[in-house]
């Protein structure tokens, strides 16, 4: 059966800087994201901590896809999640939805 | 056709090499079960000399990892022992009351460490250096102790001892003969390497015999058979090894020193093999990995059904890993009536050498100082070759491309391994390698003890050629192979003005580069052209991009600048009514003489800030933190200068400078040295009539006490003296280098020859000013910047059903 996904507005896109993250609290503490705006525009959105000891990644260093947290440098694909080689591990990672300079998180619905 | 069931007990370096030699031979056959009594996969237990020495981690030294395991389909069971053996049933028993059973067994159980039994060995305190907990043992107790003692002036209580000295400990090595690694080397070579260790802080009692471990329930001293006690917190026993083979010998297989075995590796027992340091071939235990994996070699041929010669024994080689010795020895070492030899003897260079010649026949060597024909001298000794092959090649080897070039396919590279150089040659052209990562990774080569290293080296660079030099110079990170001093040249000569340009322009790997280069560029880019140079915040680590220190939480904590550690009521007044106001959890006085706000929210900061209106302390910097400062002329009766008002006038000169690393600077007004100038970046010691400069001083992870740069009669010339320095620091510095360890790579000699060239001294304090003339305060630039504000301290809450 197909999921049903709740579509939740986070930012405006121009006001988002190249890459460097933010922080998205949904909900009442709920849920924490990172929205990160990359160098050729594309938005990625994951959770905001880290596998390994729970680093806030909006802070990470931005490198094309990947973000780099800024505890002890783990490296992270920010499209599909995946820690890099050698450590171990992934994020979750959230779809987007960009219409009109509006820029929506897809949400798994509960 | 079913698969026969291997059991394996002991999961150290002998046993898994051999269970990699079986499934080498026949992947398919086994059924393969592991017993290991340490709770970790196979680790390299010779590089623990290394861990201890701090050059690398228990994380870094395994050489199987547990994926391995998995993917080869063996059952490990770490941390379980096995306590009995029904060798007619062919079963096992464990300490977890597992029962096994095998078709083939193989007992690889290694060696336990002798401990001197003296009265008081059993105090709090005593260790061997055997496994990953010993080494850890030793890290904890440099924590807390500062004396230790090792007994045993062998190689194993050499490595440790240098160990400790890395660890900041206070070092004796007693030992009962009158040289050290006697069982290795010569009476010249370890009088010689012993002269190098006591240059490397280490202390000799020798010709000494322990007698008790004296103390309450910790040890406290080691008291001698001549009644002399020297006092300890530390005993290291390093005085031997024996075989393991308590189980081998409760189960009724046969031993003497070791367990006995024939050139196949099996015991007495059928289907029972042993290999490693447990086991006894033709009256001889090793306790070095090379023969260890030749005996695992051929035990596989037997346990596999295949035909091989057997072991025939090996010559043993050794050498010593201490960074700054270069010691090696093979073979026959003391002379006999009858031996030749040939000797070099180098006193200036501080080089040995000595070829012992039986019947014309190469049968030993002991080198010192120089051990690059090490691997050679092994070659021509296994093969008993007449001294004549090795003459006759002495002239080639100064050249070394000739060397390696004249060397036989069949030549050992890798005597811990068995690698030859024609299989690194053919690994390198087939697999087109061109690091010593990569040969190491394909053909086992240097990884074990690393002492082949630089002939693999010299091998890749007469092989690969011009792909290896490439290789060769330290790059920046993998994402490039340029080099730090050539990235500058390339910034300087094509104008480059950001760091993505930089990428692009000399063809980076990757677009945006990593986390190594993107603060590195960012640093070398700003510093050649400062006034121009618009920093990039996103390629800022953490704490610099935010002007806070990050805590494990997430929260920040908030330093700001105290001159000279010297405050007001003024200013504690404030620094009180914003930890009310903010709910500070936490105010600590830190290190660096000034105050410290814990667990500030993120988007606090800039109120936190705005609030407190002091400049930032840059606790977070690559740059200057604290002037330190006693409290000088003023006040103590000892102070000859104004040591608090020189440090406020360092901290305001220099405050917001961008620097390679941390620069830390402390001034005392006299050598009691209150403000521990010593281990400073610079330290300023002020005396009747003139001031000290400190240079390279480091209390951190890599303890350096600083060098003295020089001494000068007034406070310009110390604000001068210090700017030449920082500004060479600035501009010949690996991004990341402590002035420490930078002084190490220039040479104190070389910065002092540099800044006493008076027109070069005035050109690097002009750039320093100019340095300085664009530097802003970090707070005050953050506040003065709504978009700064928005990007970087702004979080978003949205509500979570919204569409
Ligand atoms: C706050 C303070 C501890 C304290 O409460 O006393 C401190 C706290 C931190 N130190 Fe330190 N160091 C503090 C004095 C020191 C000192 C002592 C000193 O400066 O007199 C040293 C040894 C002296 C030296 O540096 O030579 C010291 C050696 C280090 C090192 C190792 C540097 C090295 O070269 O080996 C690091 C790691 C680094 O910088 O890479 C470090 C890193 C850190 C960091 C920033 C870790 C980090 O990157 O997050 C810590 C931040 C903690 C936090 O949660 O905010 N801290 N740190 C001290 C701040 C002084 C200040 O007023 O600015
Ligand atoms: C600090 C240090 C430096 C060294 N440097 C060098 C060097 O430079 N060059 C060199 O060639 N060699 C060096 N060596 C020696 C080398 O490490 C050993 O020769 C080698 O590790 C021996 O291998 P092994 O498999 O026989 O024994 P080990 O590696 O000791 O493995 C035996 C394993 O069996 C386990 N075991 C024992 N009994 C049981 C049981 N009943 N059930 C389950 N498990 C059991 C043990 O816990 C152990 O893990 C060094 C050793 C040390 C300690
Ligand atoms: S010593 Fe420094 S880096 Fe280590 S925990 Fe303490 S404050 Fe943090
Ligand atoms: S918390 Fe992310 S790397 Fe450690």
């Amino acid at each position: 059966m197909e999921k049903m996904l709740n579509k939740v507005f986070v930012a405006t896109i121009t006001e988002l800087p190249e890459n460097l993250g933010r922080t998205v609290y949904v909900g009442e503490g709920k849920l924490e994201l990172a929205i990160f705006k990359l160098s050729n525009g594309k938005i990625r959105v994951i959770e905001n901590r880290c596998p390994h000891k729970g680093g806030v990644l909006a802070e990470g260093m931005v490198s094309g896809e990947h973000v780099f947290c800024p505890m002890h440098d783990w490296k992270i694909n920010m499209s599909d999640g995946n820690v890099q080689a050698p450590d171990i591990g992934c994020v979750k990672t959230f779809q987007t939805e960009v219409q009109n300079n509006q820029v929506y998180v897809l949400l798994p619905e509960n | 056709m079913k698969k026969q069931k291997l059991v394996l007990i002991g999961n150290g370096m002998a046993g898994v090499r051999a269970v990699e030699e079986v499934l080498k031979l026949d992947s398919e056959g086994f059924d393969v079960t592991v017993f290991g009594s340490e709770p970790y996969p196979n680790y390299n237990r010779i590089q623990l000399s290394k861990v201890l020495q701090g050059d690398t981690e228990i994380a870094d030294i395994t050489l199987n990892t547990w994926e391995w395991y998995e993917e080869n389909g063996i059952l490990l069971y770490p941390g379980e022992t096995v306590t009995s053996i029904d060798t007619v049933n062919q079963t096992i028993v464990t300490d977890k009351e597992r029962q096994v059973s095998y078709d083939k067994l193989i007992l690889a159980t290694g060696s336990v460490p002798f401990m001197l039994p003296l009265p008081g060995a059993d105090k709090e305190g005593v260790t061997a250096f055997r496994n990953i907990e010993d080494c850890e043992r030793m890290i904890e107790a440099s924590l807390s102790y500062k004396k230790a003692i090792v007994i045993g002036g062998g190689l194993l209580g050499l490595e440790a001892a240098r160990g400790l000295l890395n660890l900041g400990m206070e070092v004796d090595v007693v030992h009962n003969s009158n040289t050290l690694m006697d069982r290795q080397l010569d009476n010249t070579a370890g009088k010689m390497l012993q002269k190098e260790l006591e240059k490397q802080g280490m202390n000799f009692l020798l010709e000494k015999q322990s007698a008790e471990i004296v103390g309450e329930s910790r040890v406290e001293g080691l008291r001698f058979e001549d009644g002399e006690v020297v006092k300890t917190d530390l005993v290291v026993m390093a005085v031997g090894i024996r075989s393991n083979m308590k189980l081998a010998e409760e189960s009724g297989i046969p031993v003497n020193r070791g367990i006995l075995v024939n050139d196949h590796l099996e015991t007495e027992v059928p289907n029972v093999f042993a290999v490693g340091e447990c086991a006894e071939h033709k009256e001889m235990v090793y306790g070095l990995v090379a023969p260890l994996y030749q005996q695992g070699k051929e035990m596989a041929k037997r346990i596999c059904g295949e035909t091989g010669n057997g072991y025939q024994g090996s010559v043993l080689s050794t050498q010593l890993k201490v960074s700054g010795v270069d010691v090696f020895s093979a073979g026959q070492i003391i002379e006999e009536e009858e031996t030749k030899s040939v000797t070099l003897f180098d006193d200036w260079r501080g080089v040995y050498k000595k070829v012992l010649v039986n019947d014309g026949k190469i049968t030993g060597a002991v080198l010192f100082g120089d051990t690059k024909e090490g691997t050679r001298l092994l070659n021509l000794i296994n093969k008993r070759a007449p001294i004549e092959e090795y003459m006759d090649n002495k002239g080639a080897e100064e050249a070394g491309a000739d060397l390696i070039a004249s060397m036989p396919d069949t030549e050992m590279i890798c005597g811990c391994n068995g690698v030859t150089k024609g299989a690194i040659v053919e690994a390198i052209n087939a697999q087109g390698l061109t690091t010593v990562d990569q040969v190491k990774g394909c053909t086992n080569a240097s990884r074990s003890c690393g002492g082949c290293k630089p002939l693999v080296s010299d091998l890749l660079a007469h092989t690969a050629g011009d792909a290896f030099e490439q290789n060769q110079k330290e790059s920046i990170c993998a994402c490039t192979s340029y080099s730090k001093e050539e990235v500058m040249e390339e910034i300087k000569a094509k104008g480059l003005t950001y760091t993505k340009e930089v990428m692009n322009v000399l063809g980076w790997s990757s677009d945006e580069g990593c986390s190594k280069c993107r603060p590195a560029l960012n640093y070398y880019l700003g510093m050649l052209n400062p006034a121009e140079y618009h920093d990039e915040k996103e390629s800022r680590y953490v704490n610099e991009r935010l002007h806070a220190n990050i805590q494990k939480n997430g929260t920040y904590s908030v330093v700001p600048r105290m001159y000279g550690g010297v405050t007001n009521a003024d200013d504690l007044r404030k620094i009180a009514d914003v930890a009310d106001k903010y709910k500070v959890p936490l105010i600590k006085v830190t290190g660096g003489q000034r105050i410290d706000l814990f667990g500030v929210k993120k988007e606090d900061l800039p109120n936190v800030w705005s609030d407190l209106d002091m400049p930032s302390g840059s606790a977070y910097a690559k740059g200057l933190r604290t002037v330190k400062t006693c409290v000088g002329a003023d006040y103590c009766r000892f102070g000859t200068k104004d040591s608090m008002g020189l440090g406020i006038k360092l901290e305001k000169k220099f405050e917001g400078l961008n620097t390679p690393h941390k620069v830390k600077m402390s001034v005392s007004a006299c050598p009691r040295n209150c403000a521990e100038g010593s281990i400073k970046d610079v330290g300023i010691t002020g005396l009747d009539g003139e001031f000290e400069i400190y240079v390279g001083g480091n209390g951190g992870t890599h303890l350096r006490k600083a060098n003295l740069l020089a001494k000068v009669k007034t406070e310009e010339e110390v604000l001068e003296t210090t700017a030449g320095f920082l500004q060479y620091y600035r501009e010949t510095a690996d991004y990341l280098d402590r002035t420490s360890a930078w002084v190490e790579k220039m040479g104190l000699d070389h910065i002092k020859s540099v800044l006493a060239n008076k027109k070069t001294f005035i050109e690097l304090n002009h750039r320093m000013d100019e340095a300085l003339s664009v530097v802003q305060d970090g707070w005050k630039q953050a506040l003065e910047d709504k978009t700064l504000l928005r990007d970087l301290y702004q979080n978003l809450k949205v509500p979570a059903g919204s569409n």
